[in-house]
């Protein structure tokens, strides 16, 4: 039984076809890859699936769910949290208050307790901070808490975006390029990590990347799209070995 | 420079950070309760004025500062919590019930006002309250049953625990313990979920919704939690006048409570104490102005709305944090002193970020 | 008959509004920032035409001409001085600047010129015409022939000036035009620099109406209502949304009786709210937008 399905998604933005009948489904506990060239529709798959874009057909499943009509702030209360290509983190705010939005799919204080700061707010905050302190042990952030974004390293922050991820208790984890931007330590290390967040925490993950080794590396399976269309999809293997894709890439 | 050794996670959540904190506010309270011995009627005034355009202030901070939304009207809820509560006392009802009603109603008009317009995004949103600062402004005028329209509303000055409005030491009292409590709710807010939710929306509406933040409901929350507090600003501000007109509540002042947050310092409560004195102190450093210069100028009507103006450009281009961000410069000098680097508050350098396709 | 009049004199200073409109919409169009001084540039205009025609005694057409180079100079000069030092910052600081920018103006205008109301004579003063029973003033006549002027010289500006499509591409896309070798800056100031032109325009045509004082300024407020309705973001809308505010204000301060009391004065931004809710892109937003992620 799949954890996630995408069924026939069509994405049109005026005459241009984003996405064209696009489907496919993830399993739990794998790390599923989207490659694909620049303008495959990558990132117009990770939108429409947060509900930001909507689709002009096609049907997206979460846990034999249907999801296509679920409200953009539903999204991460059923399970699904995402990270952005370009880095979305509060920028004005400390890595602590970044992550504590993490937990606010779990709010269950009101307007008046807040202004009062009751003992059940209090009590709350309290929670809310020992799940964010697991996630920060896990990805090594102590020395940041109370920095601002403004003033992190641009590696740091992909990490606290996706720390901030984990801290809504995900079953599912959309990566967008985790590995872009950063050094080849660092994407060695986040290798490991991915991989800890799959075993350890027993997150499925999908991920767009285009660092191949890394994608060979990490995944479980791979689709690849080019002009909003599946080219192919199967194991790292085939993958790397399958005509139509290196075509796409190469141009030859 | 102090270093704090973390042993509870209650220490974050907690107001005061270290003792010292705790002992200088201590201090600070102690000298405002103090301020009626040494002071004479006219500077309490002053200063009774100054804690009731702080309240305001931090009800515009809270939109504009840390939800990132601009309100050009906002002198709206000021006259919506003015009028409700010399309405009311006009009726009546006593001053210990008007208040809370005024809250409430500020709250509602600010969410009534806030669904529809809580699509709009930045400029839109600056143009739309502005009309509404407008309307608002009209409604004033033209509804004479409820506000006496032109001919102005006087408002009632009731006994409260015995004493009278007209005191101005027992109104200093009023307007203080009024301005530590809203100071309060604010810093109760800002470090709960919903306070959090607000910075979220200020910084990224996109991360902040796949995070599970209603960006519609938190932004008419904080539409309504602004009007509430600017509500309560306004219901002291009726006392303080004691004659309500409708222009007093006109764009002028929803831009001076503007100036207020941008020469305080965006998103600090601290900033909104000290814009507040700043623009409580503005009359008089006009009128200082007015004696420096020639006399040809000096006495000119056109020297306020451009000194108004000049305050404003400055602290944009020059100190765009404001009052406070200036003193935790200071401060971070003497602390760091001798390595003070000036790179430390180098402006960024940012590109146009688009908002089109 | 009254109906028709009604439109006319509507179209007269829904034009007014247009143009007004129109300096916000290149504005925004080329820097994604609202100049909210617009109407303080428009009383500029109307106070240096004063003195050039009504002071000193200029020709009309001179005076007018020299007005708007004057005040098309300072735009320039206003954003390369001043306005450029902010860009990249948040919406709402430019919107401080412009309103500080907006306050410093009028100020310097009653310090320099006084509080009092002005008035200079131009050949269209006092004039009009009678047509089929509809009485029409010089003055309108001369504002709508001059925003037709204006209108079809921009829009051959636009279409086929080497720095008018320069201008185009820069608003277009930023860094491509950059990359292009089109100097964005010097273009962005420029593009200032027309739209104060602009309002100078509309200062000088609307002078004999309102006569010349500082609170002129406050039509920039009402444009904003035009240039809401007409999208912002497309010129034509801008004048067609001015058009639009004219006539309804004029229907709203007739009609007051049916309406309410002094729906007139508010009517701008009552049309300007239900568009903002109703359209929130306005009648005339070429495309739907979406932001990237």
């Amino acid at each position: 039984m799949s954890l996630f399905e995408v069924k026939n998604i069509t994405v049109a933005f005026g005459g241009v076809k984003a996405l064209n009948d696009v489907s496919f489904d993830v399993d739990k506990g794998e790390i599923f890859t989207i490659i694909g060239p620049n303008g495959a529709g990558k990132s117009t798959l990770f939108n429409v699936i947060s509900r930001i874009y909507e689709p002009s057909k096609g049907e997206i499943y979460f846990e034999n769910k249907n999801i296509s009509k679920t409200k953009p702030h539903n999204i991460s209360k059923l399970g699904i949290a995402r990270t952005f290509q370009n880095l979305e983190l509060f920028e004005n705010a400390t890595v602590l208050q970044n992550l504590l939005l993490g937990r606010h799919i779990y709010k269950k204080t009101n307007i008046l307790s807040e202004v009062f700061f009751t003992p059940s707010a209090r009590k709350q905050e309290h929670e809310y901070r020992l799940k964010v302190e697991e996630v920060i042990d896990f990805l090594d952030l102590q020395h940041y808490r109370d920095t601002l974004i403004n003033g992190l390293p641009y590696g740091v922050r992909k990490n606290v975006e996706l720390a901030r991820a984990l801290c809504t208790d995900p079953k599912l984890l959309l990566l967008d390029e985790p590995s872009s931007g950063l050094t080849n330590e660092e994407t060695i290390d986040l290798g490991f990590w991915i991989k800890d967040i799959q075993s350890l925490l027993g997150i499925t993950i999908i991920m767009i990347e285009h660092d191949m080794s890394f994608v060979n590396k990490v995944s479980d399976r791979i689709l690849a799209l080019n002009y909003g269309k599946i080219l192919a999809s199967g194991l790292p293997e085939e993958i790397k070995n399958n005509v139509d894709v290196k075509q796409a890439y190469m141009g030859e | 420079m102090r270093f704090i050794f973390k042993t509870k996670y209650s220490q974050d959540i907690n107001i005061a950070k270290h003792n010292g904190d705790r002992f200088w506010y201590s201090l600070l309270i102690l000298i405002m309760a103090a301020l009626p011995l040494v002071l004479d009627d006219f500077y309490l005034g002053e200063i009774s004025y100054i804690c009731i355009l702080s309240i305001a202030g931090i009800g515009l901070m809270i939109l504009s500062g840390y939800t990132g939304l601009a309100s050009l009207g906002h002198a709206a809820f000021l006259g919506v919590g003015a009028y409700t509560h010399a309405f009311l006392l006009t009726n009546g009802v006593p001053f210990y019930a008007s208040i809370p009603i005024v809250i409430v109603v500020s709250f509602l008009v600010g969410a009534v006002i806030g669904i529809p317009i809580l699509r709009l995004t930045g400029m839109y949103l600056a143009i739309a309250t502005l009309a509404l600062g407008f309307i608002a402004e009209h409604v004033f005028i033209k509804w004479e049953h409820f506000t006496g329209g032109n001919r102005g509303l006087p408002v009632p000055q009731p006994e409260f625990l015995g004493m009278s409005f007209y005191d101005s030491v027992f109104f200093y009292y009023v307007c203080l313990v009024f301005l530590i409590a809203a100071m309060f709710a604010a810093i109760n807010i800002l470090r709960s979920p919903t306070g959090r939710a607000f910075v979220a929306i200020r910084d990224s509406e996109i991360a902040a919704q796949s995070l599970g933040v209603n960006l519609g409901l938190y932004k008419a929350l904080s539409f309504a939690i602004s009007g509430a507090f600017t509500g309560l600003a306004g219901a002291l501000l009726a006392h303080y006048i004691g004659y309500l007109a409708p222009d007093i509540f006109n764009i002028f002042l929803s831009l001076t409570l503007l100036l207020l947050i941008v020469v305080g310092g965006m998103g600090s409560l601290h900033g909104t104490v000290f814009g507040a004195i700043f623009v409580g102190f503005l009359p008089q450093l006009i009128a200082i102005c007015r004696d420096y210069l020639p006399s040809s100028i000096g006495s000119q009507p056109g020297l306020e709305p451009m000194l108004f103006g000049l305050i404003l450009v400055f602290f944009i281009l020059y100190e765009p944090l404001g009052i406070y961000g200036r003193w935790i410069k200071i401060k971070l000098f003497f602390e760091l002193f001798p390595t003070y680097k000036r790179q430390t508050f180098k402006k960024q350098k940012v590109f146009t970020k688009s908002d089109r396709v | 008959m009254q109906l028709i009049q009604l439109i006319i004199d509507g179209v007269a200073s829904g034009c007014i509004y247009g143009l007004v409109a129109l300096g916000f919409v290149l504005i925004y169009k080329a820097t994604e920032t609202i100049n909210f001084a617009q109407g303080d540039i428009l009383m500029l205009g109307a106070f240096v035409a004063y003195s050039l025609i009504g002071l000193m005694g200029m020709d009309y057409l001179t005076g007018f001409a020299l007005t708007v180079l004057i005040i098309a100079v300072f735009g320039f000069f206003l954003d390369a001085v001043v306005v450029r030092q902010i860009i990249g910052q948040p919406a709402f600081a430019t919107v401080m600047l412009t309103i500080g920018l907006g306050f410093i103006f009028r100020g310097f205008a009653s310090i320099y010129w006084g509080t009092d109301i002005f008035s200079f004579s131009t050949p269209f003063s006092g004039k009009i015409t009678e047509f089929n029973g509809l009485i029409i003033s010089y003055v309108n006549l001369s504002i709508i022939a001059g925003t037709a002027i204006l209108m079809s010289a921009l829009y051959f500006f636009f279409t086929f000036s080497k720095i008018g499509v320069a201008m185009r591409a820069s608003s277009e896309n930023q860094l491509a035009a950059y990359y292009m070798g089109i100097p964005v800056k010097f273009i962005f100031s420029l593009i200032w620099s027309i739209s104060a032109g602009v309002a100078a325009v509309a200062g000088v045509l609307l002078a004999p109406i309102t006569l010349v004082d500082t609170s002129i300024s406050l039509i920039g407020l009402k444009a904003f209502a035009a240039a809401v309705l007409g999208g912002f973001g497309s010129i034509p809308g801008a004048i067609v949304g001015g058009i639009i505010i004219g006539i309804v204000e004029q229907l709203c301060g007739t009609y007051e009786n049916y309406l309410f009391e002094g729906v007139r004065e508010i009517s701008a931004y009552l049309v300007l709210i239900l568009t903002l809710i109703i359209y929130p892109r306005g009648l005339f937003s070429d495309k739907a937008e979406v932001k990237k992620v």
